[in-house]
């Protein structure tokens, strides 16, 4: 009874502290992209343009739900449904740090741990497809079944490569759930090399790292692989004829899949939550951070740029400083070490995401595809052998 | 808690395959089949098969049902038309059919050794590393053949469907 | 109760098995006969796992494993077949493709 009752809190904190990362991943992506530009991006709303995903959402419930005439109902409902579901499912499996206790009752930071927890999240990626080819083709217009698919056929297509890129850290880790995955990347070599997956092993993983980087960028429909939903090639693609909460549902599994995708990299080649140098030292860095984070806020609250920032940066400087202070709590160190290392390694991932969007002109897709097929798919074949041989060679 | 899962699952593959049956539009067709073969996955892992619910949806849910929705979409393949060829096998089909299954269930209940009863967790017998062991092991050669057999089916598959250059 | 008994999935697989024979004859599209077809693999496959749990046996799995090759590599060539058929007789309806009856 125990069990549901703590299971139900964990799904209840995991989802909670999900769907805000992904409002405000939209606010980051905004900021970041702007900034690259060399603009400055949303500030009305809110200091900085915080509330800006709070104003997006009370615009997305507000708008007309337009259901237009000529649509397949049944499919035209149930494709951003599919969307959306498959891909707050993979969140399920993912373990955000090591087994804590909470109060004296033992329990891991994880919802549930599969012996086949890799292959579930492949599994739902499959049928992720369903949501997108449905959602192009029950609108019942010739651009949107084009982009839909376009995506669909992509989605397929870089699925290959990215799964025998996964296949190669296996390998190397010998297990399949991503609890054993993580744990069996704990440890450091010479002291001081942590043994993740890139740096371990008879064969680093780097090249595997990179190849399920970029077939992710192509399974997420990020640039430079976003053609089918490109606005200026076809009028918006799969979503065209979408409105309201469902276009919402859709941008929201977009961004639920990239960070998806960002947590299998973290677990499977960074090493989850392990740090990147020993422990006693590296128990300091998240002070640090903050105390630097409230450094910066209070030297740009001394001459802002807006009058009313005089009050609001040194805010956030005290309540940066109050975080820093949590670290030092030895009953709140287990829990928040391991979510500090994690949710940095991801965020930075996330960064590369946005990063390369801002930077990287988009791919046509003839060139998509035949990148897929002739370059990546044996590329990560090539990986896969070699890791395979030394492994074989060089005994585990 | 088993039976109520068997029996969930069961149903919604029962509805799903009549939906496959009585459906006029292809494409509902192939997402009752996609269904069917989704309910039949967690009967796998009722069975202790988790290694093949997974496959069962990787590739058949995931990869050939979308191969169909593809021709489908593609092909534009609209609603069947009906046609009233044979008053007689309108009438009798569905009894004919009725008398396949009882006759099968009467084989199945009064002829086979007593089975075991299927409970959850019990025996979890194929896990990836017992398939893997046997499948490079005592079964190699079939392995081997059927990565020739998918090779013959890519290359038939890209000769057919491509188009003519004239 | 627990326990379901294993002769409840063989009956399971033997009205799924059913269901596909009754697609495949009386459907007209030629789609919906191919998918009649992978519900019949599908059924069998079930009939494979129960009976590996039955003998406690891990071939039962190899063996649905191989059927799901087959089933994908016969997906792969069938379809390029019906489009190819689409292409030449403008028809998905398989009473309509008779130019070789007497």
């Amino acid at each position: 009874m125990t069990f549901i009752v703590v299971s139900l809190i964990k799904i209840a904190l995991v989802m909670a502290f999900f769907m805000t990362t992904l409002a405000y991943l939209q606010w980051i992506e905004r900021k970041v992209l702007s900034h690259i530009q060399l603009r400055v991006g949303p500030r009305r709303v809110g200091p900085h343009g915080l509330l800006q995903p709070l104003a997006d959402v009370v615009k997305l419930l507000t708008k007309e739900d337009v259901m237009p005439s000529y649509v397949n109902r049944f499919f035209y409902l149930l494709a951003p449904a599919i969307a959306i579901t498959l891909c707050l499912l993979s969140i399920a499996v993912m373990p955000f740090g090591p087994e804590i206790s909470v109060f004296g009752y033992r329990t891991e930071m994880q919802i549930t741990d599969l012996n086949i927890g890799i292959l579930f999240v492949l599994a739902v990626t499959s049928i992720g497809v369903y949501g997108i080819a449905l959602g192009g083709w029950a609108s019942n217009n010739k651009y949107s079944l084009i982009g839909g698919l376009r995506s669909a056929a992509q989605m397929v297509s870089y699925e290959l490569p990215m799964s025998i890129a996964i296949v190669a850290p296996l390998l190397l880790l010998n297990t399949l759930s991503f609890r054993h995955m993580v744990e069996n990347q704990g440890g450091y070599e010479f002291g001081f090399l942590p043994r993740w997956s890139i740096f371990q092993g008879p064969w680093p993983q780097i090249f595997g790292f990179i190849i399920y980087l970029i077939a992710a960028f192509a399974e997420t429909n990020r640039i430079p692989f976003d053609l089918p939903e490109a606005e200026n090639e076809l009028v918006a693609g799969y979503h065209t004829e979408y409105s309201s909460m469902k276009f919402a549902s859709f941008f929201m599994a977009e961004y639920a899949n990239m960070t998806t995708v960002c947590c299998i990299a973290t677990l499977l080649f960074l090493g989850g939550w392990h740090p990147l140098f020993p422990a006693p030292y590296s128990n300091f860095v998240p002070v640090v951070v903050f105390l630097l984070l409230a450094g910066v806020c209070f030297y740009h609250g001394l001459n802002p740029a807006r009058k009313w920032d005089n009050i609001t940066l040194p805010i956030v400087g005290v309540v940066a400083i109050v975080l820093a202070l949590l670290f030092f709590v030895p009953v709140l160190n287990t829990i928040l070490i391991p979510i500090f290392w994690f949710v940095s390694k991801v965020g930075f991932l996330l960064f590369v995401f946005i990063w390369v969007r801002g930077t990287l002109p988009r791919f046509r897709y003839d060139q998509l595809m035949k990148f897929a097929w002739t370059f990546l798919f044996p590329a990560a074949l090539i990986n896969l052998l070699i890791t395979g041989f030394l492994v074989a060679v060089a005994g585990h | 808690m088993n039976t109520i899962l068997f029996l969930i699952f069961a149903i919604i593959a029962v509805a799903c395959g009549l939906n496959l049956v009585l459906q006029k539009h292809p494409i509902s067709s192939a997402l009752s089949l996609v269904g069917v073969m989704a309910s039949l996955a967690v009967l796998y892992l009722q069975l202790g098969a988790e290694f093949l619910a997974a496959v069962q949806v990787i590739v058949y849910a995931g990869a050939i049902m979308v191969l169909f929705v593809f021709v489908i979409m593609l092909l534009n393949a609209g609603a069947e038309k009906s046609s009233n060829k044979s008053w007689f096998a309108q009438i009798i089909g569905l009894p004919l059919l009725l008398a396949f299954v009882a006759v099968m269930g009467f084989l199945i209940e009064a002829f086979l050794p007593p089975l075991r009863a299927a409970e959850f967790g019990e025996w979890v017998g194929g896990s990836a590393q017992q398939i893997g062991r046997v499948l490079f092991t005592e079964y190699l050669l079939p392995f081997e053949v059927t990565s020739i057999l998918i090779l013959i089916a890519i290359v038939g598959a890209v000769v057919l469907a491509r188009k003519e250059i004239d | 109760m627990h326990q379901v008994p294993l002769s409840w999935y063989l009956i399971l697989s033997a009205i799924l098995f059913a269901l596909g024979v009754a697609g495949f004859l009386y459907r007209r599209s030629i789609i919906t006969v191919f998918m009649s077809i992978e519900l019949m693999l599908n059924a069998v496959n079930l009939t494979f796992i129960s009976f590996s749990y039955q003998l406690r046996q891990v071939d039962g799995h190899i063996y649905a494993f191989f059927v799901m090759v087959v089933a994908a590599a016969e997906a792969a060539v069938g379809l390029a077949i019906i489009l190819t058929v689409f292409k030449n007789r403008s028809t998905l309806q398989i009473d309509e493709i008779d130019s070789m009856k007497l």
